[in-house]
């Protein structure tokens, strides 16, 4: 099966669903198997994102945290998902931060975030630039795109090559930060499907209490993670 | 029209650490004070219950306990070349937002200065000569010594609860604990901490070195425990969500957890939240105060607050930017050293080393904010400043204090920040690197200063403060010290990979990553009013009814965390308030 340039890859399609995690060997805990399985990926009703913006997100975040080795990939934990919804809330909007002008967006990167446009608003601008991009360099969008491909195009994203505008600067910036904390984050947030992410390192969670074990030096702390909602993994 | 309320003997500007203190000691005087609260109410229960505070993204990225730039922030440039630009989103330094203020979210460090560093000007005239200070630092001696605030500190202590060994108790040397702190009238009020995996290894290695490790000095309770106002604190259970977050049993020294309780129930004293102050208001002649005027976010109006005292004390930088509104001194002018008010603004120099142990386990999240080992061996008063050309010290600590991954992700260097590469590293190393920190002094200069932006205004109409600042050559210089001194040490630790960070000569601030949020200096103590903006009781020289808390008051930073310092000048203040000030109100210098 040949994927089709702009939709979902059918790796993509499988891996957010429930045969995809089931074909990429997660375990699932008794408690989650009995508990009904998230809504597959190419079915989830979108908060922020356009269909080509989540494509988008969906292809470059499968290549910043791949599903391949060990531990889940962006895709399997759902990063995508984390990611529409933190765009569609108060961290999308920079309700916390001062956005009045006058805006200096070609300052030098140490003097911080300088853009007049939100995070969700360079997401906006950001795609369709690197898109266009990747269409003059690769002739095709970047979803479209095998993964070798995709990984130069992020690298070259990475060091600046496309040249977007320097309202855009920090669009590969926030677009790596958020996949990282979607994965990492408490799945409260729709990422870390699982706890898979907390598992994989072996970070407890939000056990939150180990008052016993400051003085147990160099002994591998044994139990799973907990999330915030009760989950056990 | 502003709408005026009801006076007051005493107005109190901020409810974190220094307002809480200032609050509880003058209630018991039997004054009526209200302190105003820009920021919301918060408590252990229910804002910091388990498990909905264990939550890295809510807090620990997004920073929702923070000062939100929205609501107020200012403006930052490396030099008077520069146009400075707001700091829009949190990165360098994290203010705190509403009832505990920073000291709700701090690490609970907790330090002593050391005596040298009181007096530090003359220290360094007296044994290498005043040709030894670069030109364009601004040395100072604070006008108050380490004798006389001891006092304070031991109370502080034993407000905040803090846990930890006296390594001089009168003089007298007790092995185990700090050989080289000022003296201490008793120990400290709780046993020293535990000590973690990576803390033992550091600990090992500096006795073999022949060093003087000793355990942090925690604002984290090691027993159950009873303050002098009657709060309650118990273990601490190494949760490991100190920094960023508010404890969620009671472990952490704070506001909540020391005063605020025992504090609300005195019938004499009221606070209100969501009223942030604009502006202190001056009599006619301009020496005293005659109250504050606040935004009520709930009414969404001015109100006028006459009061009697006004005590400052919210953050370092809000205080400063106040007074500057307010006409509580003259400005700073670097070129011509005239004016006051946001002079000495300094920071916190550190570094640190990462080591990689590929078979050692050091569980990372089992941790607290003051957890560690810590030496002193290349602090202040441990240097020969005339031999190492430079002024100043740091303390090394290694403990760990979080592993919350989406933060705290050490990785070997050469690994990719993505793809394939990260995913395998982060599964390869977390869990098994420590570190070892260098927290270091930071000196005060005339470039480094804070006054009024010419352009940006906040959501009121005011005019941002201000920041000037950029790292200086002398502290840098400190830096590369302690990094040429600590690499030996962590090698011999034979870690299977080990990298260091510290800033090269040259390093130029950037305001993105988190450095500290030890922002001290802007509305210095001093001995004349020409050189400072408050004299030693933490009076402003303008308006004798105005006391100024915190670590604004810093002549130059010190190298440790500023709390300790911050909550003995405010019981120093305070007892100046209530012995000397009230039964005849006057300048008291």
């Amino acid at each position: 099966m040949t994927d089709i340039p702009g939709l979902p890859s059918r790796r993509s399609f499988l891996k957010g669903s429930a045969a995809g995690v089931a074909l990429t060997g997660l375990a699932l805990s008794a408690a989650e198997a009995e508990a009904a399985p998230p809504v597959p990926l190419d079915q989830y009703e979108r908060e922020y994102l356009t269909a080509d913006e989540w494509a988008f997100v969906m292809a470059a975040t499968a290549r910043l945290i791949p599903s391949d080795g060990d531990g889940p990939g962006a895709i399997e934990a759902r990063v995508p998902v984390f990611i529409d919804r933190q765009l569609a809330g108060d961290y999308g909007r920079a309700d916390d931060w001062y956005m009045e002008g006058p805006h200096d967006a070609s300052a030098a990167p140490a003097r911080g975030w300088q853009t007049p446009l939100s995070p969700a608003e360079v997401y906006r601008q950001g795609i369709p630039a690197f898109d266009a991009w990747c269409e003059t360099t690769y002739g095709a969008a970047f979803a479209a795109l095998d993964a070798d491909r995709q990984d130069e195009a992020l690298a070259a994203l990475q060091k600046g090559e496309p040249g977007l505008d320097p309202e855009l600067r920090d669009f590969f910036t926030i677009l790596l930060a958020n996949t990282k904390e979607g994965y990492f984050a408490d799945p409260l947030y729709g990422g870390n499907h699982g706890m898979q992410a907390w598992v994989y390192i072996g970070f407890p969670g939000a056990r939150a209490a180990y008052r016993e074990w400051p003085e147990r030096h160099n002994i591998e702390y044994p139990l799973g993670p907990v999330s915030i909602s009760g989950e056990r993994a | 029209m502003a709408r005026q309320e009801q006076k007051k003997d005493v107005v109190i500007v901020g409810l974190g650490w220094t307002g809480s203190i200032a609050g509880i000691e003058l209630a018991r005087e039997g004054l009526d004070i209200v302190a105003l609260e820009r920021g919301h109410d918060q408590a252990t229960v229910p804002d910091f219950k388990y498990p909905n505070q264990i939550d890295e993204l809510k807090y620990g990225v997004r920073l929702k306990m923070m000062q939100k730039p929205s609501q107020q922030t200012l403006t930052v440039r490396r030099n008077g070349g520069e146009t400075a630009l707001p700091y829009r989103s949190l990165g360098s330094f994290l203010p705190g937002n509403g009832v505990g203020g920073a000291g709700t979210h701090w690490n609970g460090l907790n330090w002593r200065p050391q005596p040298e560093e009181m007096k530090l000007r003359s220290y360094v005239t007296e044994t290498w000569g005043e040709e030894i200070i670069p030109e364009g630092m601004n040395l100072g001696d604070y006008p108050v010594s380490y004798d006389e605030l001891e006092p304070y500190f031991t109370h502080f202590e034993k407000v905040a609860g803090i846990s930890g060994k006296a390594g001089n108790v009168n003089g007298e040397i007790r092995e185990g604990g700090n050989p080289f702190e000022g003296w201490r009238s008793e120990d400290y009020p709780m046993p020293q901490q535990k000590r973690t995996w990576d803390s033992q290894k550091f600990h090992d290695a500096c006795t073999a070195a022949g060093y003087h490790p000793f355990q942090a000095p925690a604002g984290i309770a090691s027993t159950a425990y009873v303050n002098p106002y009657g709060m309650q604190m118990g273990p601490c259970n190494y949760c490991g969500f100190c920094e960023r977050y508010g404890c969620y049993q009671y472990s952490k020294s704070s506001p909540q957890t020391a005063i605020l309780d025992a504090l609300k129930r005195m019938p004499n004293f009221e606070y209100r939240t969501q009223s942030e102050v604009l502006r202190v208001e001056l009599a006619e002649d301009g020496k005293t105060a005659t109250g504050v005027t606040y935004w009520d976010e709930a009414a969404q109006e001015e109100v006028f607050q006459p009061a009697d005292i006004v005590i400052l004390s919210s953050f370092s930088l809000n205080n400063v930017h106040l007074m500057l509104l307010s006409g509580l001194g003259e400005a700073y002018d670097p070129l011509t050293g005239t004016g006051t008010l946001g002079k000495n603004y300094a920071y916190q120099m550190n570094g640190g080393v990462t080591m990689f142990f590929e078979d050692d386990h050091f569980n990372p999240f089992v941790g607290h904010g003051a957890n560690g080992v810590c030496i002193d061996d290349f602090s202040v008063n441990q240097n020969d400043f005339g031999a190492l050309g430079f002024i100043g010290g740091s303390y090394w600590r290694s403990g760990t204090f979080n592993g919350q991954p989406i933060r705290n992700m050490p990785l070997p260097k050469g690994t990719p920040s993505w793809g394939a590469g990260w995913k395998d590293g982060i599964g390869k190393w977390y869990g098994h690197a420590m570190s070892i920190g260098s927290h270091g002094s930071h000196m005060s200069y005339a470039n480094n200063h804070l006054d009024l932006d010419p352009t940006y205004t906040d959501r009121h109409g005011r005019p941002m403060m201000r920041m000037t600042f950029n790292w200086q050559d002398n502290d840098l210089r400190m830096n590369q010290y302690q990094k040429s001194r600590m690499e030996p040490l962590a090698q011999s630790m034979n870690p299977d990979l080990m990298q260091s960070s510290f800033k090269d000569i040259g390093a130029q601030y950037d305001v993105r990553p988190y450095q500290t949020t030890h922002n001290t200096g802007g509305h210095i103590m001093s001995e004349t009013a020409s050189e400072g903006a408050v004299n030693r009781y933490c009076q402003t020289w303008k308006a004798h009814n105005v006391f100024a808390m915190g670590a604004g008051n810093f002549v130059q930073n010190t190298q440790y965390n500023p709390t300790g310092l911050v909550g003995g000048l405010a019981y120093w203040t305070v007892n100046a308030i209530r012995t000397q000030y009230l039964s005849n109100p006057r300048p008291l210098v």
